[in-house]
């Protein structure tokens, strides 16, 4: 075993060149033929990159896919976002507990099927769903997670899982899919037909800085969330110093309850590349990295098939475009699960074969990103829109939305609404007309910009999505009458101790004692003061944590105090005698008696 | 001239120099800004957040941003201060701090710190977390309960020693220090003369059989308040 471990480590270090800075390549491929990273590999891998071994343990013991023990041949990730336990994800794990005889966390005694629990995994309009290795399973029901256990367990194939492939590519021979697109609302920038290489040529036609001065007049925004303008950002990393310059496209889509860029991957990949290209010749950069997450493994062979396509086109490659001199490709750089790696310098960091850590600020990545160098992080939705500018012109695109908000938006929506999926919307459209347009006229509180944005009811519904004043990546998240917010704040909450990097205090820390404080209320402990503790620690959090993940992880719990109050209010209670509502006194005397080893002689 | 950069702390014009982070000028001008994982001599790392300033109304942290020409500092005000003792506070409960037998009281930045801000006692829950020590290696050992992930020792055996020693495990709240072996700290090339073995903040990495040594009264933050040498400059 050890031989063959080592003599594989070694060819595998060798086909990514033993380059320090591809382990995240590395430690996929060991654990993907060996269903684990052992110590022991580490110290291969260590030695073979020279790296240190603890270095190669901080990687592997931070991303969520990675793991230094054994698992199944067969990993089922079960998605346990609130939207899928609104769809009845409580069913499915009981199904899965029963048909396997494992809880969650488990591996069956025969070592082949290990399961597990995953945030979200794009596929809210399709929930509940899961992943089983690469595979995506939806819409799933008891019948049928007893029906793929039996499957799996006669012949251990997770692609024969799929017996119903989903619509447009989905159905794709290289992504078979049973993923579904669920386009509900088409638009003209990011789901129009474009020619190949039509926006290209026209860039590659003008000088880089007319490019980007192009870009600049459409006012584009970043559409993944922080709406930084993209013709600044480019200009800078075009000034910036140094030899190399790196276009990065986040495809790390990883907020709850977003499911967009999914739909761009598998529908628009084309549109996507070609932007990417451009942002290539703008800011005078020869290569280009797609940041695809784990969870979207199931479409690499496609990207990379559309990748060859573009090269074969000339769209990719040397001379692109015919641009004499112009040479750009792009290569795919897979994630392991984390959320964190959306933010752009931890996805720099993972891409550099690192722990997904965000980095310090300044420099910032225009300056020194990628290695060291200049580089732009934009969202995969950016791209899109840069093509589409290129090829409609700026004064075209500048004309659709609002004045601060250009161009169109895509929405995930799902949750309590009856259409489900992908909207392509003009910016500046009233939350309204949106729950409208999904049938979700009902709703007692939406969730704008998923677990990191806001938390909006009724009286905000005549407000605008855009920059200004909605603002969201993409989620938006329903909630009926029926439920409860602030299980869903806990929830969020959850998913924010789980994803935090854990690098700085406030969110490291914070986090869990938000979501201590909220659960305790939830409870029925809760008293007065736990609303003022929740909005100065929520408010520390925010205000002192360093990267954006800390920055907005207490807004669930900030925004429903401030539009829900009354939902808090209603749950707390007055203590009694002046003693706190939050002791138990059999409950502490039973822990200290775990901690002692014995039974207390008065009690 | 040219690289004099002024800006404000607290309503006070300082001079500060083009290079240098806010932490560092106002340092140099006999203004303390209190801290924990930044140490001089170490690539500032940003992590702890005590030095958290407002700049022209923005938080950031003091060691890792640069000083710019006209900018407004907020260091001591009550909303800075709050968040200051959140963070500390947090620190607190996230480990498991005895002081009262630790071998680092009274030479402890944590501790001192809590003085400094007359914190009694934390007002968030205690996590009382499962944390291990070792104590394999001959000279040294680590004791992981009081360990505040400030990254100090990460920075000093990798820059300062050459060795990688210690880096993070892990993530979120089971972020944690490991060692470059398999578990111990005695399977690794770590040397009692090793810078690292002497910038712990706190008591998580300590000497070995020199506990206690200094009598109650005359540890270092008996004797001067933790952030007083600096202050000490500017009121001579």
């Amino acid at each position: 075993m050890s031989a063959s471990l080592q003599a594989a480590v070694q060819e595998i270090c060798q086909a990514c060149g033993n380059d320090r800075t591809r382990v995240m390549d590395i430690v996929r491929e060991v654990q993907s033929r060996f269903g684990c990273v052992t110590g022991e590999a580490m110290d291969l891998i260590a030695k073979t990159v020279s790296a240190h071994r603890v270095e190669v343990e901080g990687v592997v013991s931070f991303y969520a896919f990675l793991s230094d023990q054994p698992k199944g041949e067969v990993v089922i990730r079960l998605c346990n976002d609130v939207i899928d336990e609104m769809a009845g994800s409580e069913r499915i794990v009981r199904a899965f507990r029963e048909a396997l005889g494992i809880d969650f966390g488990q591996t069956t005694p025969d070592g082949r099927i290990t399961l597990e629990h995953t945030p979200c995994i794009g596929m809210c309009d399709q929930a509940p769903a899961a992943m089983v290795n690469d595979v995506i399973v939806t819409r799933l029901s008891s019948d049928s997670v007893w029906a793929m256990v039996r499957e799996l367990k006669a012949h251990m194939d997770p692609k024969r899982l799929v017996q119903k492939l989903g619509d447009g590519n989905n159905a794709h021979s290289l992504v078979h899919a049973m993923v579904e697109n669920n386009i509900r609302r088409s638009g003209p920038v990011i789901f129009a037909d474009l020619t190949p290489g039509d926006a290209l040529k026209k860039a590659v036609a003008m000088s880089p800085q007319e490019v980007i001065r192009d870009i600049k007049t459409s006012r584009l925004r970043g559409r993944g969330g922080a709406g930084f303008p993209t013709g600044i950002k480019w200009d800078y990393t075009r000034s910036a110093e140094g030899a190399k310059r790196y276009v990065l496209c986040n495809a790390d889509e990883g907020e709850p309850g977003t499911f967009k860029d999914r739909v761009i991957l598998t529908e628009k990949a084309e549109l996507l590349f070609e932007g990417m290209a451009i942002a290539g010749y703008a800011v005078g950069a020869e290569t280009g990295i797609l940041y695809l997450r784990a969870e979207y493994a199931y479409l690499r062979a496609f990207l990379e098939d559309v990748l060859n396509r573009q090269r074969s086109r000339g769209l990719l490659g040397k001379d692109v475009g015919g641009k004499r001199g112009f040479d750009f490709d792009i290569r795919i750089q897979m994630g392991a699960g984390a959320y964190i790696c959306g933010e752009e310098t931890a996805l720099i960091s993972s891409c550099e074969g690192l722990r997904g850590d965000p980095k310090n600020r300044p420099p910032f990545p225009a300056q020194k990103g990628y290695l060291g160098c200049p580089t732009t992080v934009n969202n995969v939705e950016t791209f899109c829109c840069v093509a589409r500018i290129l090829d409609k012109g700026p004064g075209w695109f500048a004309q659709l939305g609002s004045q601060g908000s250009s161009g169109t938006k895509l929405l995930s929506i799902s949750g309590d609404c009856k259409s489900p999926g992908v909207y392509e919307v003009p910016f500046g459209v009233k939350l309204r007309e949106v729950l409208k347009m999904a049938g979700a006229e009902e709703a007692l509180a939406v969730q704008v910009g998923g677990p990191s944005g806001q938390m909006v009811g009724e009286k905000d519904y005549d407000r605008s999505i855009c920059y200004d004043d909605l603002a969201t990546g993409g989620s938006v998240m329903v909630f009926g009458p029926q439920r409860n917010l602030l299980h869903v704040v806990s929830k969020f909450l959850e998913f924010f101790v789980e994803e935090s990097c854990g690098y700085c205090t406030p969110c490291r820390v914070g986090n869990v004692l938000l979501k201590e404080r909220v659960d305790r209320i939830l409870a029925g402990q809760g008293e007065e003061a736990d609303l003022a503790y929740l909005q100065d620690l929520g408010q520390t959090v925010k205000m002192a944590s360093r990267c954006g993940l800390g920055q907005t992880s207490a807004n669930p719990v900030l925004s429903t105090l401030k539009n829900f109050r009354s939902m808090y209010e209603s749950l707390l209670r007055k203590p009694i005698d002046g003693k706190q509502l939050s002791f138990d006194i059999h409950q502490a005397l039973a822990d200290a008696q775990t901690v002692v080893g014995r039974q207390s002689v008065h009690f | 001239m040219s690289d004099t950069i002024n800006f404000i702390i607290d309503g006070v014009e300082i001079q500060g120099r083009e290079g240098q982070t806010i932490l560092e000028a106002a340092e140099a001008a006999g203004i303390y800004i209190p801290r924990l994982c930044h140490l001089k001599g170490l690539t500032p790392h940003g992590s702890c957040r005590v030095c958290t300033v407002l700049v022209n109304g923005r938080p950031q942290a003091s060691c890792t941003q640069p000083v710019a020409e006209g900018i407004v500092v907020e260091s001591e005000s009550e909303r800075v201060q709050q968040i200051r003792r959140d963070i500390i506070d947090m620190l607190f409960v996230e480990g498991n701090h005895f002081c009262m037998f630790c071998e680092k009281s009274g030479n402890c930045e944590l501790q001192a710190m809590a003085y400094r801000f007359g914190i009694p006692t934390p007002k968030f829950p205690y996590q009382f977390p499962k944390r291990g020590v070792d104590a394999s290696h001959p000279d040294i050992f680590v004791d992981h309960n009081r360990c505040i992930l400030c990254g100090r020792c990460v920075r000093a055996s990798r820059d300062l020693d050459g060795k990688h020693v210690f880096d993070f495990v892990d993530r979120g709240p089971h972020k944690r220090v490991a060692v470059n072996a398999e578990a111990r700290l005695a399977d690794t090339n770590l040397d009692a003369s090793d810078k690292a073995t002497e910038v712990c903040p706190v008591g998580a990495i300590l000497r070995k059989r020199v506990g206690y040594a200094v009598p109650v009264g005359k540890r270092l933050y008996d004797e001067k308040p933790i952030g007083s040498d600096i202050e000490a400059a500017k009121t001579k």
